[in-house]
């Protein structure tokens, strides 16, 4: 190549890292835009005297009453009921992966754990509406559209996100750990007991915020399971709508502009929801270990 | 005699072998269910119906009972999100390895995880916003459709692209770096003639992860212009077909066994693309991993 004098070089510097920058101002301004996009939508319901109306138990829109109320108690169940079924068994996986189990089977378990992340949402939907909803729906009574459905498949959808971040912070203790375990001839699950699990701890606080938000964001698996009355579930076998089936459905049925001014009002619930569990991960990777 | 705590590590044992057994089950009953269910169905009516393949193919006659609108609407999708989201991606990703200062990578990782984490329904609702917002202003007949989807799926994809660009960049050899300023490179030329060339296959994991991410998404394009019937996309401010709405659609509403059958094959068609990309996703990635182990990893900053 040609040689050129450095000040030109300099020059010819300047408009790719101008490129450069301005992406990613525009990837950053994004996530800005979409939170002032459900603001400024969610305004007139938030600022006017229709906020009694959103924070009430009743969702009746042709008699004017929009709460959200039982969607965002929905949501919450749905989520950590789910998250409740869900951790224990990626716990589980990564302790067999990591010493529990026989080496011969973690390699194929943990392709298969991988394999999960790439099947679509709706695939899963799908086969528990014909597979599991008509087991539930023969052991108890009811259709079997219920809270209990969605949950069972919602913690499937879940697990191998669980699964990866435990991995990832298993990976890296066992790393530091291992030799020192061994020389002090500790068995897998002693070392995974006393050393890993307690070593593990931040690693695990924040597999457990990130799933927590990756249920509470999933659309799909509410919608096609949990029968979406929108109300307060009493039991399990009830009926429950979340916050993102609420969405969903509201969009596709009505054309009410009061209520789709409340659907921005979920929107941005579901946003700051997302901020609250990014928050919750940047104060826990903060922290000291231990 | 048996030791203190020795009964909690054989818990331990028994339960980490109970989730083991858990995941492979639930994945043989799904896919086994999936597969049976869609053998009926399974075979060139399935994406063609009554039309002959070759007159469906060349788009000489429109097709009925098929698929294949579904199939077009979701590749035609992928391909305008890719358009939107590679590039932009990329181009971010490079700019926090290896342009950013600590403090603005810091910040922008904080929004790239942020919008990393944003439900899909939400994303859809943004773009929904949008056409509100420019039937207020200045295009009053603006509706939904096939552009402003693959927008969304665009966002949706874009934290896969620049954390995958990122961390590749990450990972190479400080040597690379250290030889191409040592010959008097600018960083431009370092990044596009070195580091771009030798992460080129680092960064098609994550195209074709984000693509799989596109190519799934039900929630995002439900509120932006799918629809059950629009047979193949027209124009891109059209409604289009797409098939995981068409999965979705078919399970609440079918209305014949027939229809039924073809929800699962159609699912069956979607879980053989997200499965094919996954797999090529993991060979590019695994690649790259065996080029560059054993040598020093990049300590640059």
């Amino acid at each position: 190549m040609r040689p050129k004098e450095p000040c030109d070089r300099r020059g010819a510097d300047r408009l790719p890292s101008a490129l450069l920058c301005g992406a990613a101002c525009v990837s950053a301004a994004l996530v800005f835009s979409i939170f002032a996009f459900l603001a400024a939508f969610s305004w007139p319901v938030l600022s006017g005297g229709q906020l009694g109306s959103l924070l009430s138990w009743h969702w009746r829109p042709l008699a004017g009453e929009f709460g959200i109320l039982p969607m965002v108690v929905g949501s919450l169940c749905l989520a950590g009921s789910a998250m409740a079924v869900a951790y224990p068994l990626a716990l589980g996986v990564c302790c067999f992966v990591h010493g529990c189990g026989p080496a011969w089977a973690a390699r194929p378990l943990f392709v298969s754990i991988r394999f999960m992340t790439s099947v679509p949402t709706v695939v899963y939907g799908l086969v528990s509406v014909f597979l599991l909803v008509p087991v539930i729906r023969g052991a108890f009574s009811g259709s079997g559209f219920s809270w209990l459905a969605a949950a069972l498949v919602l913690a499937v959808l879940v697990l191998p996100t669980v699964v990866l971040i435990i991995d990832t912070q298993f990976q890296a203790v066992r790393a530091e750990v291992r030799v020192a375990a061994a020389a002090v001839g500790l068995a897998p699950s002693q070392e995974m007991r006393h050393l890993v699990l307690p070593l593990s701890r931040r690693g695990l606080a924040i597999a457990a915020v990130l799933g927590f938000g990756r249920a509470l964001g999933d659309t799909l698996i509410p919608l096609m399971l949990a029968g979406n009355a929108p109300r307060v579930p009493g039991s399990l076998l009830d009926s429950l709508r979340t916050l993102t089936a609420h969405i969903a459905l509201v969009v596709a049925t009505d054309s009410h502009s009061a209520a789709y001014n409340s659907l921005f009002a979920c929107g941005l619930i579901l946003f700051l929801a997302t901020l609250c569990v990014n928050l919750g991960v940047l104060s826990v990777r903060g922290r000291r270990l231990g | 005699m048996v030791k203190r705590g020795q009964g909690a590590e054989s818990a331990l044992i028994g339960f980490s072998w109970l989730a083991a057994l858990f995941v492979p089950t639930v994945l043989c009953a799904m896919v086994g269910f999936l597969v049976v269910r869609a053998w009926p169905s399974w075979g060139a009516p399935l994406f063609f119906g009554d039309t002959p393949a070759l007159a469906a193919l060349t788009g000489r006659a429109p097709v009925f009972d098929g698929i294949w609108p579904a199939c077009v609407g979701t590749l035609s999708l992928i391909g305008l999100a890719s358009l939107i989201a590679i590039p932009l991606g990329v181009a971010t990703g490079v700019f926090l390895a290896e342009y950013a200062g600590r403090r603005t990578r810091m910040a922008f990782s904080l929004a790239v995880d942020l919008l990393a984490g944003v439900p899909s329904i939400v994303v859809g609702l943004f773009g929904f916003a949008l056409i509100l917002l420019l039937r207020r202003t200045f295009a009053p007949d603006a509706n939904t459709g096939l552009l402003l989807s693959a927008l969304c799926l665009a966002v949706l994809a874009l934290p896969y692209l620049i954390n995958a660009t990122r961390l590749t960049l990450e990972t190479l050899p400080a040597g690379l770096r250290l030889a191409g300023f040592g010959l008097g490179l600018t960083r431009w030329q370092v990044v596009s003639r070195l580091l771009l060339p030798a992460s080129l296959r680092g960064v098609s994991g994550g195209v074709v992860l984000a693509v799989a991410r596109a190519a799934e998404d039900t929630a995002a394009i439900l509120l932006t212009g799918v629809v059950a019937n629009a047979g193949m996309p027209g124009s891109l401010t059209g409604k289009y077909e797409a098939l995981p709405f068409h999965i979705y659609y078919l399970a609440a509403e079918y209305q014949t066994p027939a229809e039924l059958a073809q929800a699962f094959g159609s699912a069956l068609v979607l879980l053989c693309l997200t499965g094919t990309l996954f797999v090529v996703a993991r060979v590019f990635q695994r690649r790259l991993h065996r080029t560059w182990s054993g040598m020093e990893v990049a300590a640059w900053r």
